[in-house]
């Protein structure tokens, strides 16, 4: 603790713990990570911990290296060092599917789903590891296999049901509305059972009223699924309604971190958002 | 029953086995009619040997997504081994059917196996550069059947890289003889067996597609990241498609290998793999039965342009590039579309012109 | 003395694979695509050049001229024609697009010129050199091609850095659609591109059939396979690449032929791609770039 405290301006985050989470393990536990690409330091001294049941977001201003960080969480990147702990297993040197295996899934800033399947086939991508079905009886169409597919069709629709997506299970990913896609992506993303959820920018493109659906679909999904979620968000809206603990990063290195209400307050975080003080109240001037 | 037909993709693969199924009939009512001359006889055996070629090729290309460039090494893989497995097995399986699949699961086997050995380097590279190797693995395939030795006597199968590395005991026979290739085979193969080869690789390629296993590599096709993200095993599953389309592509050159008295090298060389991709992508990228059609028509095309002689070949690279333009182009599938509706529009202006009249 | 002999002859028939590997590495660089139809090109310069000489018995430079200004205009017509309507289609189309127009020129050579091979006479008519009292022979043949490519990659280079038209092309290799809207004419540069890759093809066609005096149909089709080998152990895109990549297939074949196994000699050739390819996966000159996350 005392060795990362140094980078924890303001409240460390088991202050703002839910009290279900209070006295048991974080899911996620990230310590002094940081990465180089060539001479350049794009994340450094990165700590996190969260919950098993929280919230939490991760916010600063464009280029800060949040998605660099998610994609260090999910091994698309090797970090330089530091080291993450989910559910207290070091995935250092595991692929990315390895580390979605182990229980963390996400969303894509720019969406990437699979364009020509369809809505439920997405789902069922997701639902991969646990089809429960041998590549023979696949292959020669056994029992287990029709067995197996029903189970998966079953569970795919449940999801897509608790999306709001379940008229479009039949209709072609790529085909579908922006909006329509992002949630879709989330859904994907839970068929994979994840302990925790990471979720780029989920609001980006949609309207207010959509925006006010997806503050309560977030909620949803942790209520329901009782797993914790991490996102990056640039609406402030969103992530000051449903973040219990923030992050703020900037040039690749955390600000501040703590409740909604100590961010809004931060003057690092002001500093970082708005310029120095006195500019920002130049510029209202 | 009545909901497996509700189900899009299960009714197209039942009717593309009933279009294999009904075209095995016809022919071979036209074959008991006595309708075929010789040369269509000829090439009945190829043609099946080119769909189910197309079909383990779509498996790639079009359902992974994976440029290959060396399907003919892998049917040369098959047709060589299976030529010899042929002669070892003479006196064991007497019964010449038996013979020929024991054969042709032993070509798609080795096909199979070198598909894996290929796929470990290969498959790290993607794309344009994977494209490239396996263009590179046919060549070199190619290479090394022109330059292999084997021959059978009482002792067993000799295998050599030089003519002189085989020596023979008395009654032994040379099965391949180096650039000379493969001569005197005895000609097992059947259309009843080239129809089977085709269900069979329909059952396999078709079952792929829609299982979780086909999901996964449809997935990493449409988005290799987010394929990633959700825990599939990339490395893996393009790996599993490899293998399978390779041991499909072995099992219908070792049926290719048996149909002909003699067989050289040269055949496997980059325009077939070439001439197969054509058939692939003709047909439609992951459209199953479009490979299966188009495999037909093109193969028959050239064969049935004979007469135009030195014109066919010409015609053919035409027909390539125009059914290509018209079919992918934007501009003229608009032009197309449009020249349609005017079409439409000036028929039902008639009819309106028509019933005025009547009035 | 003997290993010297073999590298010189290595390094010119790799300098004739050079230049067809920049016009590969041009094209595929700017458009993206493969072009199998490239090796075809190479096929029909070298017949323009030998009707010119054989039948017209004007001089060896003239043939080439007439033989670079025609497959310029082919090169422009075909990408025009075949190539232009399927842009922005998945590159699949356009690749078997090109085996079309491969397929097409290989036999419209065949119906014109017949199967039969030519026997191609020389354009060069220096005198070989002999140094080292004859243990060193030096044909004129490999003086020009080596000369011819040095020339032409120098050039090309001082075209892409210093020429707008050249920064053009590079700009569009970079990012069509920026290109564009920074107001390049990509059709344009589309289209020079293939004018320059098919004019070299044609030089490419008349150097390799002075060396190899037989022309037939299919003579485009091996080296076009081999220079596009060669493009791609360069790194494919990269102008100094597809020559070192030229070079050193072209060293690596001789030797194998020597050395090795001559039976062998293709299969050499692709075993070094696919293991320069394992170790450095953009090529020996190209650079590696990761998708984006």
């Amino acid at each position: 603790m005392a060795e990362y405290s140094k980078h924890m301006v303001h409240v460390p985050t088991y202050n703002i713990l839910r009290k279900q989470d209070m006295d048991k393990p974080p899911v996620l536990d990230v310590r002094n990570l940081g990465i180089d690409f060539g001479g350049l330091t794009a994340v450094d001294s990165f700590n996190i911990t969260i919950g098993p049941t929280e919230i939490s977001g991760l916010i600063g201003p464009n280029g800060a290296g949040k998605t660099t960080i998610f994609n260090l969480l999910t091994s698309v990147y090797q970090p330089t060092r530091g080291s993450i702990l989910l559910k207290g297993i070091d995935t250092k040197g595991m692929t990315t599917a390895k580390v979605n295996r182990m229980g963390i899934a996400r969303t894509f800033q720019n969406i990437r789903l699979f364009g020509a399947m369809t809505a439920k086939e997405n789902v069922k991508v997701g639902m991969h590891k646990d089809i429960k079905c041998s590549f023979i009886s696949s292959l020669l169409r056994l029992p287990p296999y029709f067995k197996a597919e029903k189970a998966a069709d079953k569970k795919a629709m449940e999801l897509l049901e608790f999306m709001g997506l379940a008229d479009v299970a039949d209709v072609k990913a790529g085909s579908l509305p922006y909006g329509v896609q992002r949630r879709l992506e989330i859904a994907r993303a839970l068929a994979t059972n994840p302990a925790i959820l990471l979720l780029d920018e989920p609001a980006a493109g949609m309207n207010p009223s959509e925006t006010a659906e997806l503050t309560d679909t977030i909620r949803r999904i942790r209520d329901h699924f009782q797993i914790a979620i991490f996102l990056i968000e640039h609406d402030m809206n969103l992530v000051m309604n449903v973040c219990e603990a923030i992050a703020v990063v900037n040039y690749g290195k955390i600000i501040a971190k703590g409740t909604p209400e100590q961010i809004k307050s931060n003057p690092a975080v002001i500093e970082a958002y708005l310029g120095k003080q006195e500019d920002a109240s130049n510029a209202e001037n | 029953m009545k909901k497996l037909w509700n189900n899009k993709d299960t009714r197209r693969n039942l009717f593309t086995y009933a279009l294999v199924i009904i075209a095995f009939v016809v022919v071979q009512i036209m074959l008991g009619g006595g309708m075929l001359g010789y040369a269509a006889k000829g090439f009945l055996v190829p043609v099946c040997v080119y769909i189910s070629l197309a079909v383990s090729l779509n498996l790639l290309v079009g359902v992974c997504g994976e440029l290959s460039l060396g399907h003919a090494g892998f049917m040369g893989i098959g047709a060589f081994s299976g030529i010899v497995m042929s002669v070892v097995l003479q006196n064991l399986i007497p019964n010449d059917v038996l013979r020929l699949i024991a054969s042709m699961i032993f070509g798609g086997i080795l096909a199979g196996a070198f598909g894996f050995l290929i796929g470990i380097p290969a498959l790290r590279l993607r794309g344009d550069y994977l494209a490239i190797v396996t263009l590179a693995f046919g060549e070199i395939l190619k290479n090394v059947f022109s330059n292999l030795y084997v021959g059978t006597d009482a002792n067993g199968v000799q295998f050599s890289f030089s003519a002189s590395g085989v020596s023979l005991a008395e009654g032994g026979k040379m099965i391949l003889d180096g650039p000379v290739g493969a001569t005197g085979i005895t000609k097992l193969a059947t259309f009843p067996m080239g129809f089977v080869l085709i269900l069979f690789t329909l059952f396999v390629v078709l079952n792929l597609i829609n299982s979780k296993e086909g999901r996964a590599i449809k997935a990493i096709r449409d988005n290799r990241i987010a394929a990633e993200s959700v825990g599939i095993n990339v490395t893996a599953f393009r790996m599993k498609a490899f293998v399978v389309s390779a041991f499909l592509a072995g099992m219908a050159g070792a049926l290719f290998g048996l149909n002909y008295s003699s067989l050289t090298a040269s055949k496997f060389n980059f325009n077939t793999s070439i001439n197969i991709l054509v058939f692939v992508v003709l047909g439609g990228m992951g459209n199953i039965m479009g490979s299966v059609i188009s495999a037909t028509v093109l193969y028959i095309l050239p064969e049935a342009l004979r007469e135009l002689e030195d014109y066919r070949m010409i015609l053919y690279a035409v027909v390539l590039i125009v059914v290509m333009l018209c079919t992918w182009s934007p501009k003229i599938k608009g032009a197309i579309a449009a020249w349609k509706a005017s079409i439409t529009e000036k028929l039902s202006l008639n009819k309106k012109k028509g019933v005025g009249n009547n009035g | 003395m003997q290993l010297i002999q073999y590298l010189i002859n290595g390094i010119s028939i790799g300098s004739v694979y050079a230049i067809i590997a920049l016009g590969y590495t041009m094209v595929y660089g700017i458009a993206k695509m493969l072009n199998f139809a490239h090796g075809d090109i190479i096929m029909v310069g070298a017949y323009v050049s030998f009707c010119i000489t054989s039948y017209l018995g004007l001089p060896a430079v003239a043939s080439i001229v007439v033989a670079m200004a025609v497959c310029m205009l082919l090169g422009i017509f075909i990408e025009g024609l075949a190539y232009r309507p399927l842009r922005g289609t998945p590159s699949l189309t356009v690749l078997i697009t090109a085996i079309g127009v491969s397929y097409f020129l290989q036999n419209a050579a065949q119906l014109i010129w017949g199967t039969a091979p030519k026997n191609f006479t020389s354009v060069v008519t220096m005198e070989p050199l002999h140094l080292f009292d004859g243990q060193l022979v030096i044909t004129g043949e490999v003086i020009l091609t080596v000369i011819v490519s040095a020339a032409v990659m120098i050039g090309l280079t001082l075209f892409t850095s210093k020429c707008k038209m050249g920064k053009a092309m590079r700009a569009v290799s970079e990012d069509r659609d920026a290109a564009q809207l920074m107001g390049i004419n990509v059709n344009l540069t589309i289209s020079t591109t293939f004018a320059i890759g098919s004019a070299l093809a044609a030089v490419a066609g008349v150097l390799l059939c002075s060396t190899v005096p037989t022309l037939q149909p299919t003579t485009g089709s091996m080296p076009g396979i081999r220079a596009f080998t060669a493009a791609v152990i360069g790194g494919i895109g990269s102008i100094p690449g597809a020559m070192l990549g030229g070079i050193v297939l072209g060293v690596i074949e001789t030797f194998s032929k020597k050395y090795i196994s001559t039976d062998f000699s293709d299969a050499i050739v692709f075993a070094v791609l696919i293991l320069i390819l394992l170790v450095k996966p953009a090529g020996l000159l190209g650079k590696q770039t990761q998708e984006k996350v």
